[in-house]
């Protein structure tokens, strides 16, 4: 009990405590170098290349963001320093000050605005079923996959809304939880599921960087909408005006245009391939009027 | 540290709309509960014979047990089970390989994770129990032969009742370990209680409330491993050996 006691004080301490008292525009400027953090296999958004370096769409957008916060604050010199993150660790790095940005794949939802931030839009995702084009089904017709087996991502959005349509429609689909995208595309590869249901740019990702990617066919039809934010800390509103800033400014320049065109439309580290994916009409509609609404209505 | 904890997110709707979080998480217990102990079953079983074969005369027994041990030891678990659910279903014959692949939700994950975590197990059972056989006096087995006893016979009747009540203790951490190895399960995509928690942390973005549930889940799981691993030490214990000091004690109290 006593120990039980114990704990409780003490998460009651650090937790309610704000350990940040100053903003991290403070920070950055006392330290002279902003954190990234950045996913090491979300292929194109944020990964290593052949030299293990950090790269990718949103990783090179963070570093734009970067050089304009540096110019803002009158900085004479920014360091970036990388650091990688997985879908548990972000948010604790972020709230406990490690990283400044998480620069990947993150959907903006409304329920996570408890706990993050997020910065305008700078990639709208839709839910996409990928198949083997021998599998005789319909990508873009879901109840192509009646009685057959779809693997999503245990837990993730793309699981939740498979099970959901499924149940709607009653196809008898059979939902494979694996552990991520690349062990969603493994079971379709390996004839263990029919189909999986995943974000169109990982699903670019994996197919282009699988060993056939010709036996492969992608889905055009979105079954969903999820815009893609870079991940700001909570309770900080000079900071996410600056990154804000900044991202509006890389979106109205083009810049963000031409990253998208550099990792969606041409050939990609570490291997040279090419996603050959055009950027989505939502997408588009997202730059035009740049915006950080979680609701997926506002991109359709 | 900027976070906004919440114990009352339990009590909120889970990604599918219907359960509430704590409701998922208590799901996740009952596959962790079935997980480990199927797995902990099929491994006390083999691993016995697998002990069996480790300390029997004939020397092509010993090499089978030896081998057998040395596989499954030396192996991670984490590719191990791997090799279960991708690789396992491509080397049998095309119709059963297939069958394993269509087998429906949550079996085709639940069905490699038991097998992976059985025969990882009987590898880990064995050792244990051989160091129980073999720290039993020659003289038993050679009493048990003296009487006409066959082999088997020896070892149904002298040695392995003896060999497991001296491991009892090394068995309680054995069975501990399994509960805590099924989590290796979430990687093949079974929402055992890590997978739950991870869900959890994936849609509610409360990483540390979801991660604290998993903890006290385990904690408590084990907590009665350790219990009921108690009950069996006392009531089991030989007399001069490991636990019989505790056997007389609360005897005597009550006499």
């Amino acid at each position: 009990m006593k120990a039980i006691c114990a704990v409780t004080t003490l998460a009651a301490f650090v937790f309610s405590a704000h350990a940040f008292a100053e903003g991290r525009i403070d920070r950055i400027k006392e330290s002279g170098a902003i954190t990234l953090g950045y996913p090491e296999s979300s292929v194109p958004f944020g990964y290593l290349d052949a030299q293990q370096k950090p790269v990718g769409y949103t990783v090179e957008i963070c570093e734009a963001v970067s050089a304009k916060i540096k110019t803002s604050l009158g900085l004479k010199s920014l360091e970036i320093h990388y650091n990688p993150t997985a879908s548990a660790t972000r948010i604790p790095l972020l709230a406990n000050g490690t990283i400044d940005l998480e620069c990947g794949n993150t959907t903006n939802k409304a329920d996570r605005h408890t706990l993050v931030d997020f910065a305008p839009t700078t990639f709208v995702a839709q839910v996409v079923l990928v198949a083997r084009k021998d599998g005789g089904v319909d990508v873009n017709d879901l109840s192509t996959f009646r009685g057959k087996t779809i693997a999503a991502q245990a837990g993730g959005q793309t699981f939740k809304l498979i099970s959901m349509l499924n149940a709607q429609h009653d196809y008898g689909i059979s939902v494979a939880p694996a552990k991520d995208t690349a062990e969603t595309f493994l079971m379709v590869s390996s004839g263990r599921a029919a189909g999986s249901a995943n974000d169109d740019g990982l699903a670019y990702g994996a197919v282009a960087s699988s060993k056939n990617p010709e036996d492969f066919v992608i889905g055009t039809h979105g079954l969903e909408l999820a815009p893609y934010g870079i991940l700001e800390p909570k309770d900080d509103p000079e900071f996410k005006k600056l990154v804000d800033t900044a991202v509006v400014e890389l979106i109205k320049d083009g810049t963000v245009e031409k990253l998208y065109d550099k990792y969606f439309n041409s050939p990609i580290p570490p291997r040279g391939i090419n996603l050959k994916y055009p950027m989505s009409a939502a997408l588009k509609k997202a730059l035009a009027n740049p915006t950080d609404s979680p609701d997926p209505a506002n991109y359709e | 540290m900027n976070y906004d904890w919440s114990w009352r997110i339990f009590l909120e709707l889970s990604s599918n709309g219907v359960d509430s979080y704590l409701h998922k998480l208590l799901i996740g217990v009952g596959w962790t509960l079935a997980l480990s102990l199927s797995a902990g079953f099929i491994a006390l079983i083999f691993g016995s014979v697998v002990a069996v074969l480790r300390t029997a005369r004939p020397v092509w027994l010993q090499l089978i047990g030896t081998v057998y041990v040395e596989i499954f030891r030396n192996i991670p678990l984490l590719v191990q089970m791997f090799l279960w659910y991708f690789v396992l279903p491509e080397l049998l014959p095309k119709d059963w390989g297939d069958a394993l692949k269509q087998m429906g939700q949550p079996w085709g994950q639940f069905i490699p994770a038991v097998l992976c975590l059985s025969f990882y197990g009987t590898a880990r059972l064995a050792e244990t129990l051989r160091a129980g056989i073999q720290s039993l006096p020659g003289g038993q087995r050679q009493a048990g032969t003296a009487m006409g006893l066959t082999p088997v016979q020896v070892y149904r009747y002298v040695i392995m009742p003896q060999a497991y009540r001296v491991v009892i203790p090394p068995l309680t951490s054995e069975f501990m370990g399994i509960v805590k190895y099924s989590s290796v399960a979430l990687t093949i995509g079974l929402l055992e209680l890590t997978g739950q928690a991870r869900a959890m942390q994936e849609f509610s973005f409360h990483i540390f409330e979801a991660f604290s549930a998993a903890t006290v889940g385990y904690l408590l799981i084990n907590g009665c491993v350790v219990l009921v691993m108690h009950y069996v030490e006392r009531h089991f214990a030989l007399p001069g050996r490991i636990g019989w000091n505790t056997r007389i004690k609360l005897s005597g109290a009550a006499s």
